[in-house]
């Protein structure tokens, strides 16, 4: 089902945790909201689930209007961070737990019950758990128990807050390969939180960057690493260096010295220059756009990974750079540096 | 572990044990007529059906109080909490003088049930009401910490799951808090029966109709009977450790099923 999300403001006292939000949601897409903690995605989740409430604005789920319903008659499943399983429960009953409480009259039989249930433990691959107490489970178990449970009301919608944020990383991997696949073998539309940009890019078809209550920018995976629309995107995804410099027409000076790179098209006057790690490209002194003497160098994988001390800035500015390892670079070598791509976008104030 | 036992067997077992040793004085034949004698067994009767039947009050009492004061939020709330331990503090003799002057047939409460024809103070209905008075407390203490980190993600679960209130209370909280409801009906079931200040102010102390089981080994003694009073209290003692035992055992049940975590 298509959700759609128009004008969307919640305040919490004087704090605006989501400020004038939009978003549209494709049936079938499986969407991530990213952003830093207190950026608003977790409320917007809460709002389009029922649990929370807008000061103003719309939320529209397959066409109608989802605010005229409380939580219980949205149809929504919810799956919590800390899984939320009622632990006086079976696992079985659990996931029994939304069929029973339906009301009489679409109710199903027991047997009917009984072998829903069993079909949801078998997708999630925990149909050998039935009998236990969530206390029994590892978290990776209970959240895909959790999952199933909020599977069995067949919701119209999937929302998923930190799904797998109170996991250890090894299972965390396993869990996103596994919602994936999930996703495309049930294909509802799902949305879920993250501020594990990892987890975003690597899960969903398309991410909402969020901060401070605001959208920053939706797109692909793709499209937010190569070309995030802000300075708060491209700083907060994937690693950037950073470089405070003014602009001054096409030219570009860092510490008062001109960079030898064209301002495309950045407005004049203070400015932050990003660079990714291994889009600085190193080179003899002398031959490129800034220049440093390299401190330390630690080599792993396919990688180089050297700190370099920014000439003319006394030492103070010190920046990562990954460079390949055709040529081992040494400590205490002075070399140039220049961004094969970057992006200008003006200081805020 | 050593001073563990050490300690139990003299504060606890010791005296238990001085207790058992008194009734051996008496035969069982006169073990028998002791215990079996109509005031004793009336007295029994009286004594552990009203704290039954004040600990169920309680229970439900208790856990409506408790509800309002985690779940809202109103002016006094801190006060009324405060409140809650009176019967705690209050010496036992204060309060079955206070509610056999509140419950007395001139008192406040007393003349208007009088109208209606109830007659509290003097009667079996004093005797429950200090018995609720006192039994208050455990229930409310020992089921307000465990709603306070009940936690409200499980009510949002189960409303996106399509509950509504009623299956939320009814199928998700209270299953939750039911370990926490036993130990405090224990704790005011055992405080009733073990009850005696406050109660013999109130309870007018008739024979076989208002004398508790307390009140009538203290009787007993002060006959210096005190085999007799021994007896009494050795059933007292086998019949709460039998109550206690068994609830305990139910709540171990309840807790293997909830675990804290």
């Amino acid at each position: 089902m298509a959700i759609e999300v128009t004008n969307i403001v919640k305040k919490f006292g004087s704090f605006a945790a989501l400020d004038n939000v939009d978003l549209k949601v494709a049936d079938g897409e499986l969407l991530a909201l990213l952003g830093p903690s207190g950026s608003g995605k977790t409320t917007l989740l809460r709002i389009i689930a029922g649990l929370d409430w807008p000061d103003s604005g719309e939320v529209a789920i397959d066409g109608e209007n989802a605010l005229s319903r409380g939580a219980s008659e949205r149809q929504v499943g919810f799956v919590f961070q800390h899984y939320a399983l009622f632990r006086h429960m079976t696992v079985f009953e659990n996931v029994a737990f939304g069929l029973r409480v339906q009301p009489r009259a679409i109710r199903k039989d027991e047997a009917t019950i009984r072998a829903r249930v069993k079909n949801l433990l078998d997708l999630v691959q925990l149909d050998w758990l039935a009998n236990r107490y969530p206390s029994q489970l590892s978290g990776g178990q209970r959240q895909r128990i959790a999952l199933a449970r909020a599977l069995a009301i067949e919701p119209r919608i999937l929302l998923l807050d930190e799904p797998f944020g109170a996991l250890d990383a090894k299972v965390r991997k396993e869990l996103r390969q596994w919602l994936r696949s999930l996703h495309s073998e049930i294909h509802v539309t799902s949305i879920f939180v993250t501020h594990d940009q990892e987890e975003a890019l690597e899960v969903a078809n398309r991410v909402v960057v969020m901060d401070k209550g605001r959208i920053e920018q939706i797109g692909s995976p793709g499209e937010v690493y190569d070309n995030p629309a802000t300075a708060f995107v491209h700083g907060f995804i994937g690693e950037s260096i950073v470089l405070p410099v003014d602009v001054a027409g096409d030219a570009v000076r860092l510490d008062g010295r001109p960079l030898n790179i064209p301002a495309l098209g950045a407005a004049s006057g203070a400015a932050k220059l990003f660079v990714r790690r291994h889009d600085m490209a190193v080179g003899p002194a002398g031959t490129g756009a800034l220049e440093g003497a390299i401190r330390h160098v630690r080599s792993f994988g396919p990688i180089q990974r050297a700190e370099v001390a920014l000439a003319g800035s006394e030492g103070k500015t010190v920046i990562e750079i990954d460079a390949p390892r055709d040529r081992e670079l040494q400590a205490g070598e002075i070399v140039s540096l220049q961004p094969r791509r970057y992006r200008i976008f003006a200081a805020q104030e | 572990m050593g001073l563990t036992l050490t300690w139990l067997s003299v504060i606890i077992l010791i005296p238990l044990a001085a207790l058992f040793l008194k009734t051996f004085e008496l035969s069982l034949d006169q073990f028998w007529a002791i215990v079996t004698s109509r005031r004793t067994l009336n007295a029994l009767k009286i004594s552990f059906g009203l704290s039954f039947a004040a600990a169920c009050v309680n229970l439900v009492m208790g856990t409506i109080i408790v509800w309002a004061l985690v779940r809202y939020r109103f002016p006094g709330r801190r006060l009324f909490d405060a409140i809650v331990d009176i019967p705690f503090a209050l010496p036992t003799a204060v309060a079955g003088v206070a509610l056999t002057q509140l419950f007395a047939q001139k008192g406040w409460l007393g003349a208007p049930l009088a109208e209606l024809g109830i007659k509290v103070a003097f009667t079996p209905i004093g005797i429950f009401i200090a018995m609720v008075f006192i039994g208050i407390p455990f229930v409310v203490r020992t089921v307000q910490p465990v709603l306070i980190d009940l936690d409200p993600e499980i009510e949002e679960a189960a409303a996106s799951l399509g509950a509504n209130r009623w299956h939320t209370v009814f199928r998700v909280i209270l299953p939750s808090l039911i370990p926490a409801l036993l130990t405090g009906f224990a704790l005011a079931f055992a405080r009733a029966i073990g009850e005696y200040g406050s109660v013999i102010f109130i309870a007018g102390n008739l024979p076989n109709i208002s004398e508790i089981a307390p009140l009538l080994i203290v009787i007993r003694l002060s006959e210096f009977r005190y085999a007799d009073a021994t007896a009494i209290a050795v059933v007292m003692l086998v019949a709460s450790f039998l109550i206690i035992f068994l609830i305990n055992r139910l709540q171990r049940w309840a807790q293997a099923r909830i675990p804290v975590h």
